[in-house]
């Protein structure tokens, strides 16, 4: 069974063939890594399947909403920890506020954040942030997890954390798609490695 | 020796005008404001570069007597007092009222007309206001600074009238036929013309003062004036200056009558000033005695000021946010009629803004002085605040509007819950500023006849004949309205900031 379908992906900017031709398959509790050097197009196949961008050809299943951790990690900078995660619950999925408050508060906890819930984005650290970020898009219960660069600001002990952390996540049954340039975080916790150069898959491992 | 020429030619260059100044000059300079009109100073139909008018003739008169000829110098009615007591130019003539508190600061000549005080009304109330005594809660215009306005400001104190003061003589008799006031107080020559102008209205036959026309020298020119005293008595005399008026059509009985009392008094002052003593009597106080007795209208002032500057504020947040709303989220269309629409409106002065609202609209839509201000200044910053708004929303760092599209958020809910309350962040501190410029842009209305803090600061400096300590005082209350918003600015901007 899969979860994620990709077939003959291409994406253009500008006139310029960014992404060509990239087909896979992801199966629920499946963590697939997409590796490349900086330029060779993983970020873009991220913000297709996100639905960020528009795709020139080929088409694209996944069940919505997407969880999408970025590489920045973009955390609302008008609100807390606490309320960047509970916010989408409540206003796209219409949950009760209390429970999504208090929902938002066990994500963080299990990511190990709870301490930091009413901290400004500003005033956390790369790592709290990236957690935060994480337990944003788990909030709304995506299927699929996208994550871009998840270990750019990482240390390499937060980098053993995170992979055990997407490892518990995955064998909740959910698909998570990396991309990342770091060759041993995606050995530490891929379950297959797409390798990406020039905007197509050469090998997978 | 180049520097000892250059500093010799500077001080040459920095003293002349001085210098040209103390010695006699081979022309009379005389003052006057030309947007005064007929039958005073007025640019000529014919040759739009030179005025005509009697008090063009009676400078004429004064120059020839003196042996020189006349220049005329356009000075804006309001500051005529300022620039004779400057020096700016020999003599003011242009209608100027004589007036005890005009005797206390400046040479002052002899009269060389005199005129009613005249009520105007429409005339389906002929019969219902004869007097200021009629006129009980009603609206009153006049022009501000003159024998009219103090006969108003009594007419207030005692009989409850509305003064409501324009800054030219034509609106007055508009606004009177459109019913925005009930009645004009002017002088019988402005009041004949408004009545001519406009089909409708009558002037009441009973006059309610008397006053007079001088001309006006820096206080220091006794001896000119003394000079141009007799000129004007000769031609009193002579039947010059009667033929002068006669050719204006306003030579009438009144004029032999003050010729003769003017002729057989050789004093300084033969009459009276006018034949109103104001209540206020402002200009027998000290200027401290007559601050303390201003200081009650200069803070109801700020307090319209203030009131207007929120209530506009208010309005041009809404209206902006509303354009850079269109701008930044709407079609091609939309988004090219509103930037029309802001650079209409950023490209042209407030002033006009704020006529073309209220008397321009009159025909269509009459709308009240405090609320046309109100849609004027609204608007005008509307304009600003949209440009700032839009340049807050579009300064939202892309990736943030990324996050909320990957959440589910509509367009709608991302605008309201992270793209709004940042932008707004981003807009605090200039809005602050556009908030205390506006706050000193109110001040423009007073040509709408709103009265507020400086407009009632230039009644109060031009009552008491000096700036000084008028300006101080508003200056104080500005200040004091517009330092503690930039310290609420502040905090809040402290509080909000984003990192």
């Amino acid at each position: 069974m899969t979860v994620l379908n990709v077939r003959s992906l291409e994406v253009r900017r500008g006139g310029r063939t960014i992404v060509a031709d990239v087909s896979f398959a992801a199966s629920p509790g499946e963590i697939v890594v997409l590796m490349g050097a900086s330029g060779a197009g993983k970020s873009t196949i991220l913000r297709a399947l996100a639905g960020l961008d528009p795709i020139a050809a080929g088409t694209i299943s996944i069940p919505r909403p997407v969880g999408m951790v970025f590489q920045f990690h973009h955390l609302f900078a008008n609100m807390t920890a606490h309320q960047n995660v509970w916010l989408a619950p409540v206003h796209v999925l219409k949950r009760l506020r209390t429970d999504a408050e208090q929902r938002a508060q066990q994500l963080l906890v299990s990511l190990g954040v709870g301490a930091r819930a009413s901290a400004m984005p500003h005033e956390l650290s790369g790592g709290e942030a990236q957690r935060v970020a994480i337990a944003r898009a788990l909030a709304i219960e995506p299927p699929v997890l996208l994550m871009d660069e998840p270990t750019a600001s990482l240390d390499p002990a937060r980098r053993g954390d995170l992979a055990a952390t997407l490892r518990r996540l995955a064998t909740e049954a959910r698909t998570i798609v990396i991309a990342t340039h770091d060759a041993e975080f995606a050995r530490a916790c891929a379950h297959r490695v797409l390798h990406i150069a020039n905007g197509r898959i050469e090998a997978v491992t | 020796m180049t520097f000892r020429r250059l500093a010799i030619s500077l001080a040459i260059a920095l003293l002349w005008p001085c210098a040209a100044r103390t010695q006699p000059s081979a022309e009379l300079r005389w003052g006057g404001d030309a947007e005064g009109g007929a039958p005073y100073v007025e640019a000529d139909p014919s040759n739009p570069s030179h005025v005509v008018g009697f008090d063009v003739d009676v400078a004429q008169l004064l120059a020839s007597g003196l042996g020189r000829s006349p220049r005329f110098i356009q000075v804006g009615f309001t500051s005529i007092d300022a620039e004779a007591a400057r020096g700016d130019f020999d003599v003011g003539l242009s209608g100027i009222e004589d007036s005890a508190a005009r005797r206390s600061r400046l040479a002052v000549t002899v009269p060389y007309y005199e005129f009613r005080e005249i009520l105007t009304v429409r005339g389906s109330d002929a019969n219902r206001y004869r007097s200021l005594g009629d006129l009980r809660g009603r609206r009153v215009a006049t022009l501000g600074a003159t024998l009219a306005y103090d006969l108003l400001a009594d007419a207030e104190a005692r009989d409850g009238v509305i003064p409501v003061t324009y800054e030219d003589d034509v609106h007055p008799y508009s606004d009177l036929l459109l019913g925005r006031v009930d009645a004009v107080v002017l002088d019988a020559i402005l009041a004949q013309r408004g009545v001519r102008r406009n089909a409708g209205l009558i002037n009441q036959p009973t006059p309610l003062a008397i006053g007079h026309y001088v001309g006006i020298l820096a206080p220091g020119a006794t001896a000119l004036r003394d000079q141009m005293n007799a000129v004007l008595r000769d031609a009193m005399r002579d039947g010059r200056l009667e033929a002068i008026f006669a050719r204006w059509n306003v030579w009438n009985e009144d004029q032999p009558r003050l010729y003769a009392r003017v002729l057989a008094d050789t004093s300084q002052y033969p009459v009276a000033a006018s034949s109103v003593t104001p209540s206020g009597a402002v200009a027998n106080a000290t200027v401290w005695q007559a601050a303390a007795r201003y200081l009650p209208a200069l803070l109801s002032a700020a307090v319209i000021t203030i009131v207007l500057s929120c209530l506009s504020m208010g309005l041009a947040m809404v209206i902006g946010v509303l354009i850079a709303s269109g701008r930044v989220y709407g079609g091609a269309p939309l988004r090219i009629a509103l930037t029309g629409v802001v650079e209409i409106i950023r490209g042209t002065p407030l002033l006009l803004q704020l006529f073309v609202i209220y008397f321009g609209l009159a025909a269509f839509i009459q709308l009240p002085a405090f609320l046309a201000a109100l849609l004027g200044l609204g608007i005008n910053y509307a304009a600003y605040e949209s440009e700032i708004y839009r340049g807050a929303l579009e300064a939202v760092p892309i990736g943030q509007l990324d996050a909320a599209r990957t959440l589910g958020f509509s367009e709608r809910q991302t605008l309201l819950l992270v793209r709004g309350p940042q932008a707004f962040r981003l807009a605090l501190a200039p809005m602050t500023n556009d908030f205390v410029a506006l706050l000193k842009d109110s001040s423009l209305v007073s040509v709408i006849t709103v009265v507020e803090l400086t407009k009632e600061t230039s009644i109060f400096a031009a009552n008491i004949g000096s700036w000084i300590v008028p300006g101080m005082m508003c200056a104080a209350i500005y200040l004091a309205m517009s330092l503690p918003l930039a310290r609420v600015a502040r905090r809040i901007e402290r509080t909000w900031r984003l990192e």
